[in-house]
């Protein structure tokens, strides 16, 4: 374990413990940086042993992360992260496990993965480093890809309806679903942080530059002076407020959000108040689906609810058959059935 | 007299007893006649009564063909005998009919003057025509060749279960009971085991029980009073090494072996599957194994299967994921995955016909060069394969224990014919079999991720949750040693070649290729998995001819034992017959250099001893020794 001084939580890990001596090879400006840099400082506020955690990922720019991780890693195959990170979570529920995947490894080559891992419920953090583009190889689209855009592999502009990932982890049935940006390092360590706290799947969409193949993706957000009346921020049990001078609100009308001025008659009792708790999907869904330039763009907590997890459950009934017919004994397994002796 | 005590009517004069040494039945019926279950229950008394015995389903893949239709007809053969066999026949002795879909599907297999014993309440006009018979067989001359015995199977059990308080469709679905008590009367059988299963599987639902018993029953009965047939046969008891034994199915003891090696390595089991014909069966079995701490995963897809397995291996597990064909197709990148990071990992692969959805219950050894070959790069992985249903148990521990001391994915490779096939099986004592050593990497001073064993190659297995040990692994080649991504050319080479000679030296940790019958001679039938007991027969009948015909299975596919050379070379020819079309031809043509002959049959149907016999007269009929 690590030998450095100058505590920081109880297993005195800091910071430069979970940096590798590997060159990070990403391009110079590239918001997988900032995730990166963000990931490595949340560690010791974890407490949790460096041995016990474990990053692992797909193909892509973003799926190098790990290299960088000075933890167990795994840089595995394009899309089935999830897949690996399911096998050894339900054989060891004491990991602490991270998945690490773009919006092509994770929804479009690895998009059955995804699915099945929230629904199930595995307790892991999911970290998707949505650029709307393929890196690795070079610029071509992603299943994030704004309609119509112009890329290396569609000169006159894609024909293909983007996904929304919180829409996809929300109707998986994720029990944490979440979004933040690169560029907003505060919100962004504070949200991986709540994220790598909570029981069960935690899914979290980060707006990432890629500045070589799609720079400005997240442009309207960029911007400190604009980004609070284009995004609003989600706070558990307040209402949803945004602009400058926190002048603005939603309003729900039915199912309709509504942009609404505070003052001449409307207060904040009249607005949205977030429940990230709630059971019901419908509002997380409508939040999956407010985008700039309509609406601000949710960040934070879209949803946080409990259920077992999967893991623990299938533990379950590992201790309950061990409690009903007792600890496996093969004498008596080879016995099954009907045997007979031959003298 | 009556079968009430289950046991054969001691004063049962009228009849005749012939013995016979060897006798093989196929019960034939549409899928919901239930014949699985008739064949099942035949098997398990003559086994337990102590015969020899070696069974073959054959069912449609479609789980509801259209009643009465030819494609619905399901069957299933076994042979029982006095002596050891090797095989569920190459042709039945009787044949059970249930209606004329399967008399049609099965005649042709039955040998002339075969007993052949039909269920005439089916031969109506309607199912005739679903036969497609212009006319009824039992009413012209065409079964003539045969001793055609009509038994109003049908009718009979309605009869028997007029009272039972059943509905007719309740009862007509217990029909095969009665033919199977009928069998047991012919062939002087103890009802009792079968009454048990009865008792056993119906426990809830007392009135199907009841049905069921009373029916077996008077099919036995039946037997004694209708005078149908003259004489009664006896197969006498088999001279078996002393043992425990029970009947079992190559993938039962598949699930077995498995679960032992979990034991045995004290290690617990991790089994990511998706279902697929036929290896789901190895599914059921572990997931009922939980109090072994045994884990299944239903994955969404193969993918997920292999790579949850991967996972857990990472973990310190023992990661196995099973599969057939198609879904090793699928797997077959994270399989090299495995490969590059060396991580033991077990690949349970159990064959049928191909390519594409082929014909998922018929089996085929078509898919070799898959395992061996079907990745991508320089991407060997060691495998086994059993050569009869109960060595799938031992092979599927040897499976595991290759793949932990030689930290490599192992492929345990069998068939659909191995997997549903059963025979009877010597029960080892758990503590007689030998532990699984295994060793993982602690010490943090010492710890590299690609360092090798001396001996094996071997990597070491450091795990998350160890402590001082964390590092990265990845599909991306590895650099010698600290196993940092390395794209450096003379290191890509030294690292292929090290993952090539880590296999190879498996060789020096298996045991040499044994041959049946005379070290040397004039041919050697070489073959590997399900062909063996077709292989052994036939080279045993070739020899009491008095040729100088050998036999030799692999079970060792990769590497090869190290022998295999040396023993090709003491036999002027090879021949290696196979269910493809030459795939373990091509490896011993190209790697020993020799002209090996192949014979090969891909009808989904595995190969009589007829067939291989055949062909051993054909390339060495002519120097019979007197
Ligand atoms: C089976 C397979 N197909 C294709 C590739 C090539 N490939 C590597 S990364 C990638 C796309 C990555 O996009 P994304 O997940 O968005 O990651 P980013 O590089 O943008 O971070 C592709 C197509 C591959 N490595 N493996
Ligand atoms: S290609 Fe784009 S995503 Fe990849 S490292 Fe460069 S900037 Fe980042
Ligand atoms: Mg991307």
């Amino acid at each position: 374990m690590t030998t450095e001084a100058a505590p920081e939580g109880p297993l005195a890990l800091q910071r430069k413990d979970f940096v590798t001596d590997q060159e990070v090879r990403w391009c110079p400006g590239c918001g997988d940086y900032s995730i990166l840099a963000q990931t490595q400082k949340l560690m010791p506020e974890l407490d949790v042993p460096r041995e016990n955690i474990v990053f692992i990922s797909g193909i892509g720019c973003s799926s190098r992360l790990p290299y960088y991780m000075n933890t167990y890693g795994f840089h595995s195959i394009h899309g089935r992260a999830p897949t690996i990170a399911t096998g050894l979570k339900v054989m060891n529920p004491d990991l602490k496990v991270f998945v690490i995947t773009g919006d092509g490894d994770g929804l479009s080559i690895g998009g059955n993965h995804l699915l099945h891992v929230m629904r199930r419920n595995v307790d892991i953090t999911i970290v998707l480093f949505n650029n709307r583009i393929y890196g690795l190889t070079k610029g071509q689209y992603s299943p994030t890809s704004e309609f119509g855009k112009r890329t290396k592999s569609s000169p006159m502009g894609t024909v293909d309806t983007p996904l929304h990932p919180l829409s996809v982890a929300i109707s998986a049935e994720a029990s944490f679903v979440a979004r933040s940006l690169d560029i907003d390092p505060k919100h962004l360590i504070a949200t991986i942080e709540r994220a790598a706290r909570h029981k069960g799947t935690s899914f979290i969409e980060v707006y990432q530059n890629c500045n070589v193949f799609n720079d400005g993706a997240f442009m309207e957000f960029a911007d400190k002076a604009v980004r609070s009346d284009r995004t609003v921020r989600l706070e558990h049990g307040q209402p949803l407020i945004f602009g400058k001078e926190r002048e603005k609100g939603i309003r729900l009308n039915g199912t309709t959000p509504e942009i609404v001025t505070l003052g001449n008659g409307v207060s904040e009792s009249d607005l949205w108040i977030h429940d990230e708790t709630r059971e019901d999907p419908v509002l997380s869904f409508i939040l999956s689906r407010m985008h700039w330039p309509d609406f601000p763009e949710p960040m934070g907590v879209v949803r946080a609810v409990e259920r077992p997890t999967y893991e623990a459950l299938v533990q379950q009934q590992v201790d309950e058959a061990i409690e009903r017919q007792g600890e496996g004994d093969l004498d008596k397994l080879f016995m099954e059935g009907d045997t007979w002796t031959v003298e | 007299m009556s079968a009430e005590d289950g046991r054969r009517p001691s004063d049962a004069p009228s009849h005749q007893i012939e013995e016979l040494e060897r006798v093989t039945i196929r019960f034939a019926g549409d899928s919901g006649d239930g014949m699985q279950l008739a064949g099942l229950q035949f098997t398990n008394t003559s086994a337990l009564y102590g015969n020899d015995v070696s069974t073959i389903p054959d069912f449609p893949a479609e789980i509801r063909a259209p009643a009465g239709s030819i494609p619905g007809v399901s069957s299933f053969q076994v042979s029982f005998s006095s002596h050891d066999i090797h095989t569920p026949g190459d042709q039945p002795d009787v044949l059970v009919v249930m209606n004329p879909a399967a008399l049609k599907a099965h005649l042709g297999d039955l040998p002339k003057g075969g007993l052949l014993i039909v269920n005439t309440d089916e031969f109506t006009k309607p199912n005739l025509r679903k036969a497609l018979y212009a006319e009824n067989p039992l009413e012209d001359d065409s079964l003539v060749a045969y001793r055609v015995v009509k038994v109003p199977v049908g009718s009979m059990n309605a009869r028997a279960l007029a009272d039972s308080g059943l509905n007719t469709m309740q009862i007509d679905r217990s029909k095969n009971s009665f033919a199977l008590g009928l069998m047991f009367w012919l062939y002087e059988r103890p009802l009792d085991s079968t009454i048990r299963w009865f008792e056993e599987k119906f426990a809830r639902n007392p009135e199907v029980r009841d049905a069921n018993i009373t029916t077996l029953k008077a099919g036995y009965n039946f037997g004694d009073t209708a005078e149908l047939f003259p004489v009664r046969y006896h197969v006498a008891k088999a001279d078996l090494p002393p043992g425990r034994y029970r009947n079992i199915t190559g993938n039962a003891a598949t699930a077995l072996g498995f679960v032992t090696a979990s034991k045995l390595a004290d290690l617990p089991l991790f089994y990511g599957s998706y279902p697929i014909t036929p290896a789901t069966d190895i599914l059921h079995e572990l997931s009922r194994f939980k109090n072994f701490g045994v884990k299944t995963f239903q994955a969404e897809d193969e993918i997920a299967a292999i790579g949850s397995a991967i996972g857990a291996s990472f973990g310190g597990f023992l990661g196995l994921t099973g599969t057939s064909g198609p879904g090793l197709a699928l797997k077959s990148e994270a399989l090299g995955l495995a490969v590059m990071v060396e991580l033991p990992l077990v690949v349970a692969m159990i064959q049928r016909a191909g390519p594409s959805t082929g014909m998922p219950t018929k089996t085929d050894q078509a898919d070799l060069l898959q395992v061996l070959f079907g990745r991508n790069g320089e991407s060997p992985v060691a495998v086994v394969a059993p050569a009869t249903p109960s060595e799938c148990f031992t092979y599927a521990i040897e499976a595991f224990r290759l793949a932990l001391r030689h930290m490599t994915p192992t492929v345990f490779l069998s068939d659909g014919y191995l997997g549903t096939g059963s025979e009877p099986w010597r029960v080892p004592a758990a503590d007689e079999l030998p532990r699984i050593e295994v060793k993982f990497a602690k010490d943090a001073d010492a710890f590299n991720p690609y360092d090798r064993d001396p001996e094996t190659l071997a990597r070491p297995w450091a795990t998350p949750g160890t402590p001082g040990l964390e590092h990265r692994i990845g599909g991306l080649e590895k650099a010698d040693v600290t196993g940092n991504v390395s794209y450096d050319p003379d290191n890509h080479e030294k690292m292929t070649r090290f993952r090539a000679e880590k296999i190879a030296r498996i060789a020096n940790d298996i045991p040499d290729l044994e041959v049946v019958g005379g070290e040397s001679g004039d041919l050697l039938v070489l073959g590997w998995g399900s062909t063996y007991g077709a292989n052994l027969s036939a080279v045993i009948r070739a020899r009491k001819e008095g040729l100088a015909v050998s036999c030799a299975q692999l079970r060792y596919l990769n590497p090869f034992p190290s022998n295999v050379g040396d023993v090709i070379a003491r036999f002027d020819q090879v021949l290696i017959p196979e269910l493809n079309l030459g795939q373990l031809a091509m490896l011993v043509r190209s790697r020993y250099l020799v002209d090996a002959v192949s014979l090969n049959k891909v009808t989904g149907r595995p190969f009589l001893i007829a067939e291989i016999e055949e062909k051993i007269h054909e390339l060495v009929g002519s120097k019979v020794k007197v």
